[in-house]
């Protein structure tokens, strides 16, 4: 039986200041800092547990470059559960963990609230003339990328080269749908009218099927071993290949998909035929197939399109629903998540191979494309016109009246109401639900947070450690009564035996 | 948090439609509308575009990511 999908997003925005010169560092910090002053949630996040050069496959090489962890920016744990800070020279929303693809596309959007939040009291704290900008995108054309990168729970027990062989299938194929375009290409050798328009931002940065970088040789599969959860239970699979998505539609089937996929996996439903003989130049090669009829070359020879590919996991990912059910991908409060993603999936498909025809305002590099081809046509402009790529990047331009992409109809599955509350308020189903509620009562006394754990100034005696080893729980059903019974953190600390009293009145295990 | 979005939240197979025949006319209807609309925006867009957008394109640049 699959582990449940505990799922979430990280997104780095580019970041770009207009009218005074400004490190992109400098220019993250202040948006992070001016979003989190306004709200008083400055807490620290703490970095002891981080462990981002451990390896999934039980080494470390010695030419691998880790990714640093900065502990010196601007960094904050959200009410909702999320982390706001900045990473090297980007500011980066993670969502709060989520319990299916619908909570993950609801916490997405409330990052883009927050950032849009930030740029307006930033920029009114600047003076006349001064802006600050982001875009929620993934490179900037010139060989450089930042990522938005996704996290699945999955079984530690689970061989990770039996996982990285079958997901690489899915993360070479699944960008027809959740690709967000681009103009271009970033190979500097490549003629600049051979590649007028590709379906990924990401897919031109991966240059290893597998290994631990994020920032230079980047992996399809990457292998950084960092659970923030019980070790010998979970693996945290931390997805570096996807792009960012305008379309809630696109995340939605970008995580639904993906969740979906990891639990066949897990449980032997994967189709074994399914793997690609050289994923590092096909992942461009579909990037480039914007008539998705590119014949792929499969491990035993055989030839398919990467829309054939699809259909064949998605015909096995409904065989393994029958058998199995969807209940990993699923809640008691999205009951019919599962059956919701299969369906969606199908009608995407069925589309793409009708040349794009219903699909033009859930998919984002299709309606970019409509947007670009129709622009050129009716200015006649060649391929290489700058005006192209502008419009390219303002498709990603999270300032309200700049943003092209909301001008393109895409179809909504949150509502602007819901993604603004999701700015304070936690998901239900996760241990997020804890912490959102621990910064929402006693911010004042937690001196910092991270995934795993919190820790609590009680003014008396030493800092209060309380671990979240258990993703799945401390949700609302498990804590709401706890939160309810407790006036003060020590009330808490005392409730949960986490100090001999005579006021324990649950087992952490319960919790947790 | 969920719990009140729930309601809320349209999911894609809860949209009803009676048949296939419906659904194709609702889908030509839907082509139809974003083909109105992207020539209504491609009517304004030089408003919104950035005004010099080599000057633009050239000074995006982001290093350091991820």
């Amino acid at each position: 039986m699959a582990t449940p999908k505990v799922c979430g997003i990280e997104t780095e925005y580019g970041v770009i200041s207009r009218g005074f010169e400004s490190s992109p560092i400098v220019a993250s910090s202040v948006l992070v800092n001016a979003y989190a002053g306004a709200f008083k949630q400055n807490i620290q996040w703490d970095f002891e547990d981080e462990t981002p050069d451990r390896d999934a496959r039980g080494f470390c090489l010695e030419d691998a470059f880790p990714p640093e962890v900065e502990t010196h920016m601007a960094n904050s744990v959200l009410t909702n559960g999320a982390r706001y800070y900045v990473d090297h020279a980007h500011p980066e929303v993670s969502t709060p963990e989520c319990r299916t693809a619908t909570e993950v596309v609801l916490y997405d959007r409330a990052g883009e609230e927050i950032i849009r939040e930030s740029m307006q009291r930033a920029n009114a704290l600047l003076p006349d003339h001064h802006e600050i900008i982001t875009y929620k995108n993934n490179s900037d054309g010139k060989g450089n990328s930042y990522g938005c990168h996704e996290n699945y729970l999955v079984a530690r027990e689970l061989p990770f080269g039996q996982l990285s062989t079958y997901i690489t299938t899915h993360f070479v194929t699944r960008q027809i749908f959740c690709g967000s375009g681009k103009v271009g290409s970033e190979f500097f050798t490549e003629k600049s009218d051979a590649v007028p328009y590709q379906i990924s931002q990401r897919a031109d940065f991966f240059e290893e099927e597998i290994g631990l970088e994020t920032t230079i040789r980047r992996p399809i599969v990457n292998t950084r071993d960092e659970p923030h959860c019980d070790p010998d239970k979970y693996r945290r699979l931390h997805v570096i290949v996807g792009d960012a998505n305008m379309s809630e539609y696109a995340t939605y089937l970008k995580v639904g998909t993906t969740s979906i996929v990891l639990a066949m996996i897990e449980d032997g439903a994967f189709p074994t035929q399914l793997i690609i003989d050289d994923p590092v130049n096909t992942i461009r090669i579909v990037s480039r197939d914007t008539r998705l009829k590119n014949p792929i070359r499969l491990a035993d020879g055989s030839l398919k399109t990467s829309l054939e590919i699809q259909f064949l996991i998605l015909e096995a990912a409904e065989t393994y629903a029958s058998a199995h059910g969807l209940s990993c991908v699923s809640s008691d409060e999205f009951p019919r998540e599962g059956a919701n993603i299969l369906q969606l999936w199908r009608e995407t498909l069925a589309n793409l191979s009708n040349g794009g025809q219903g699909s033009f305002d859930t998919i984002d590099w299709l309606a970019k494309m409509s947007l670009i081809t129709a622009y050129q046509e009716r200015n006649d402009l060649p391929p290489n016109d700058p005006k192209l790529k502008a419009l390219d990047l303002q498709y990603h331009d999270m300032r309200q009246g700049k943003n092209l992409s909301s001008r393109m109809n895409l179809r909504k599955l949150i509502s602007q109401s819901d993604a603004e509350l999701a700015r304070t308020e936690p998901p239900d189903s996760t241990r997020a639900f804890f912490r959102g509620m621990c910064l929402h009562r006693w911010s004042e006394f937690v001196v910092s947070a991270n995934w795993d754990c919190i820790i609590f100034d009680v003014g008396d005696g030493p800092l209060r450690r309380i671990p979240m080893m258990e993703p799945l729980k401390g949700t609302r059903m498990l804590t709401e009564n706890l939160f309810r019974s407790c006036h003060t953190p020590m009330d808490l600390i005392l409730a949960l035996g986490l100090e001999d009293s005579e006021l324990t009145t649950y087992k952490i295990s319960d919790v947790f | 948090m969920t719990e009140k979005i729930r309601k809320s939240v349209s999911t894609p197979a809860e949209s009803p439609v009676e048949n296939i025949e419906d659904l194709a006319v609702a889908k030509n209807a839907h082509a139809e509308n974003i083909k109105a609309d992207l020539d209504h925006l491609l009517d304004e867009i030089d408003s919104i575009l950035e005004t010099n957008a080599e000057d633009f394109v050239n000074s995006y640049v982001q290093k350091g990511g991820e």
